[in-house]
């Protein structure tokens, strides 16, 4: 594989890494707030700079698997508690939500004034997906011997949507709070389905494109029990008005 | 040692919270289902499908469990 194929390569598989990490930081600054979620993010960058830095090439030796797998099953939990209460909330407001959802949900409780909640999920999302990104980096780049043009490649798809984050995360200010709790469930829920089968050694079929018929799938779903529930309430509503 | 203990206490909270939330049956119904998906997959079953159709599962069943007792009130 010659140097541009390596940079193509890396750049390409590391760009799908690096949308699940901005992905995460974005949905969990939206809903949580943005100092604590990026700190956590900083604070996971540092962590992969180092074990990166201190490891090299033998960073394949980490038990990848054993992340993904804990990581996974962390997220897949808050995720569905979160896709839960967001089905809940647009099923009883409609898409509006109210102000006491918004009190309830930004920021919460906090010590040494951190929001920990943020700052674990930005953490372990940017922890998990930037070593999936130094593994591509090192597999691709040791075979082809340019690890350099790898890690440029790796780096630049890095850099690249994390501008495209900053550039349109104030945009999720305009999305209504109960929607953007249901959307960032859908999302945690999805990854973290994903990574904990994948943690258990067991392949997805498809590879990678099961991440989009998972959220697909779990879309479909939360739109069903949305529809369900508000013809329920409006059951409710319409036999205590009579 | 008081502010350790207190930091102890702090942590276990956090992750306490963090992981059971104000429904512990979607970290045991996570918990169980994973451990079905291996042991399904180690019998030579595929196993891929079994978190997702679970998972979907523990969302209906909190939802329902969280409406009666609602009504309860």
């Amino acid at each position: 594989m010659n140097g541009g194929a390596t940079f193509a390569t890396t750049f390409l598989a590391s760009a799908v890494e690096a949308i699940e990490m901005v992905t995460i930081v974005i949905g969990v600054g939206a809903i949580r707030g943005w100092r604590s979620t990026l700190i956590g993010a900083a604070a996971g960058f540092v962590v992969l700079v180092l074990v990166g830095g201190g490891l090299g090439t033998a960073l394949t030796a980490i038990p990848i698997d054993v992340l993904r797998l804990v990581v996974g099953t962390l997220l897949l939990i808050f995720g569905l508690q979160w896709l839960r209460k967001g089905i809940s909330r647009v099923a009883a407001k409609g898409l509006a939500g109210d102000e006491e959802d918004i009190e309830a949900d930004s920021g919460g409780e906090t010590r040494f004034g951190l929001d920990w909640t943020a700052f674990v999920l930005a953490f372990k999302g940017v922890l998990l997906e930037g070593l999936e990104i130094a593994f591509i980096v090192v597999t691709f780049g040791s075979a082809s011997k340019h690890i350099w043009v790898g890690a440029l490649g790796g780096g630049s798809a890095l850099v690249l949507l994390a501008g495209l984050g900053v550039v349109f995360h104030g945009h999720l200010s305009r999305i209504p709070r109960s929607v953007l709790i249901l959307v960032v469930g859908l999302l945690l829920s999805t990854f973290g389905t994903f990574w904990s089968v994948e943690g258990l050694s067991i392949g997805w079929p498809g590879g990678d494109l099961a991440i989009p018929v998972l959220l697909g799938y779990y879309s479909s779903l939360a739109a069903a029990l949305v529809l369900v529930l508000r013809r329920e309430l409006a059951g409710l509503r319409a036999r205590e008005a009579t | 040692m008081r502010r350790l203990l207190g930091w102890l206490e702090a942590f276990g909270i956090f992750w306490y919270d963090f992981v059971i939330g104000d429904d512990w049956t979607i970290a045991a119904g996570v918990a169980i289902a994973l451990g079905a998906t291996y042991g399904l997959s180690r019998a030579g079953f595929p196993a891929w499908w079994l978190l997702p159709v679970s998972a979907v599962a523990l969302v209906v069943s909190s939802i329902v469990r969280a409406r009666r007792q609602q009504r309860g009130r």
